[in-house]
């Protein structure tokens, strides 16, 4: 592939396994995308389904009990799963940068804020303290964190998690990486913060042409944020779709099933009281996928195939692709 | 910043006690060995002797003047020894795990399971009596107690949310311990190493009681205790003084950690 059109980061065939007394069981398997330069993806699923665990893969973090087994990540078309600790190290925070969900603990308590974000300067760039705090302020400032240059003095107690969330913001887009990871970056905020957060998230890395891998639990904050959305379910990718055509036309029964769940405004008014509509049964654990479809137990369309044979993902029109037999 | 009562009496105390150790020769009325008049044996706290005089009529006041800077000396070094030592195994076995921390744990575990002074007294035999061998005997006993509460803190700050974020932004394993793990266990390690302190005046005591460590005549707050025990019905005083310097000197230093605890966590900072 040539330079132009060869993704940031490609994920191909990833397989993670979670080992344990009772055996080795896959968290991942066949987990297979890619992020071109700037451009946005969600990865939407639910707790437990491995879309952490393949953002910690990605950062060459997965510990024991869960370890790589088999597929290629790539960034900038070269293999990046295999190399040593300390070239690792200089891409963590350098060339994929990552935010977590939760605000609160993500920040050393024991540092002024500004101290923190210089830290990143002093790391990854060899500044000097000096001109490290004068770059802080000004990531601060960036972030639109206001009185960037008090706040920078600040401990983390003392500001409020939407702040909080900014200045880990500030701190992940300090050395301008080609990758933003955000681990489900707006849980712990409240709604009206969360759309800021997630504005200026996307503002910041536009300007600087940042990629974003966006990990939520929450389908309406992925499509809103991402071009493009992947939805896992028990460990495999289910349906890739861009985000404008997923509410529209989603293709597999377990994202028709989260996007009927939605609650909607002003359904009450136009239906009548109604309950919400739920995906009957519950998320299998990793012990115990059922073989063939993962989802064949809760789906209304399943038939003999589905509990026998894995289905393949297919691809449909504009660039989709759907893991059932009958999608659709 | 208001000063707190704990923080100002601790280090009133403290600074009391180094000060003593520190200018005690010159606060002395007498030389604290030479001076030994019989005529004076056991002659209680007058205007002449403020704490009274010993056995040998030497003057108790000089004598505790003189042993505050053995006293202090052992208590501070060998305890600098043990919290360096303790630290560094726990920190690094909580962080890092596995076999290192196995075999930590199963040393710990050998240590504690040594009376302290017994393994004390084995490493004075080795060494021989004396100051230096007396330091690096209680250095090399008490870290156990330092390396456990590292360790479990250690444990504890690893899986918090600001040490994965550290590693993702690519910081080094010595760069996480030094930056994000150890001054977050600073605050139990201070107050371990404080307590430990007044142990190891304590433990100074009992060793030279035994003959080990520093020898007879010359004076520090433990040994002249030992030497006070017979005497405790006819002569209080003999024991009373310098239990007094032990006791005063192990309070400070046990305020002064309480309170450089509440500065050193800034959210009990704000708090107030």
């Amino acid at each position: 592939m040539s330079g132009a059109n060869m993704p940031l980061l490609s994920v191909e065939d990833l397989h993670i396994s979670l080992t344990t007394d009772a055996g080795r069981f896959p968290a991942v398997e066949g987990v297979s995308f890619s992020i071109a330069r700037g451009e946005t993806v969600g990865l939407v699923g639910e707790s437990g389904c491995g879309k952490s665990i393949t953002a910690l893969s990605i950062m060459g973090l997965l510990r024991d009990p869960l370890g790589l087994a088999g597929g290629k990540i790539k960034l900038s078309g070269q293999e990046i799963q295999n190399l040593p600790a300390s070239q690792l190290r200089a891409l963590r925070g350098k060339r994929i940068a990552m935010i977590f969900q939760e605000p609160m603990t993500a920040l050393n308590p024991l540092k002024a804020v500004g101290t923190q974000i210089a830290e990143m300067f002093v790391l990854h760039q060899g500044a000097s303290w000096r001109e490290a705090e004068a770059k802080a302020v000004d990531a601060l400032t960036q972030v639109k964190v206001p009185a960037p240059a008090q706040r920078a003095k600040d401990f983390p107690h003392q500001l409020s998690g939407g702040m909080r969330q900014r200045v880990m913001i500030a701190i992940a887009l300090a050395c301008e990486p080609d990758l933003l990871i955000a681990d489900e970056p707006t849980t712990a905020l409240d709604v009206t913060v969360q759309s800021e957060i997630v504005d200026l998230m996307k503002e910041l890395c536009a300007a600087r042409g940042t990629a974003i891998l966006m990990i939520s639990h929450d389908l309406g904050l992925v499509t809103d944020t991402c071009k493009r959305v992947c939805v896992m379910y028990a460990g495999r990718i289910v349906e890739q779709q861009d985000s404008e055509r997923i509410f529209n036309s989603p293709q597999h029964p377990y994202t028709q099933g989260l996007v009927a769940s939605l609650p909607r405004l002003g359904m009450r008014a136009r239906h009548g009281r109604r309950r919400l509509t739920e995906i009957a049964g519950v998320v299998p654990g990793i012990t115990s996928y059922p073989a063939g479809c993962r989802f064949h137990p809760r789906c209304t369309r399943r038939t003999e195939i589905c509990e026998t044979v894995v289905p393949e993902l297919t691809a449909l029109a504009e660039g989709s692709l759907v893991r059932c037999h009958h999608h659709g | 910043m208001k000063i707190r009562a704990n923080l100002a009496i601790g280090g009133g105390l403290t600074v009391l006690a180094l000060a003593v150790g520190i200018f005690g020769p010159w606060l002395a009325h007498t030389d604290p060995i030479m001076d030994a008049n019989l005529m004076n044996a056991e002659l209680p706290p007058s205007r002449e002797f403020w704490f009274g005089t010993d056995q040998q009529g030497r003057d108790i006041w000089s004598r505790v003047m003189y042993g505050a800077q053995i006293s202090l000396t052992v208590g501070v070094v060998s305890q600098l020894i043990n919290t360096a030592i303790g630290t560094a195994l726990g920190v690094t076995a909580g962080y890092w795990g596995g076999w290192w921390d196995d075999f930590v744990n199963g040393l710990t575990n050998l240590m504690l399971a040594i009376p302290s002074l017994i393994f004390a007294l084995a490493i004075m035999a080795i060494l021989g009596p004396g100051l230096t061998s007396l330091l690096i005997a209680l250095g090399l006993t008490n870290w156990s107690y330092t390396c456990r509460i590292s360790r479990a803190q250690a444990l504890a700050v690893k899986s918090q949310g600001y040490v994965q974020a550290a590693r993702v932004l690519g910081y080094g394993d010595f760069r996480i311990m030094f930056t994000q793990i150890l001054p977050n266990t600073l605050g139990p390690i201070i107050v371990i190493a404080t307590l430990g302190m007044g142990g190891t005046i304590l433990a100074e005591a009992a060793l030279s009681f035994l003959g080990l460590g520093v020898r007879p005549p010359s004076p520090s707050w433990g040994s002249m205790l030992s030497d006070a025990r017979e005497t405790i019905t006819t002569a209080p005083w003999l024991s009373l003084f310098p239990g007094m310097a032990i006791f005063l000197t192990v309070l400070g230093l046990n305020l002064l950690g309480d309170g450089l605890r509440d500065i050193l966590d800034p959210q009990s900072r704000s708090r107030r």
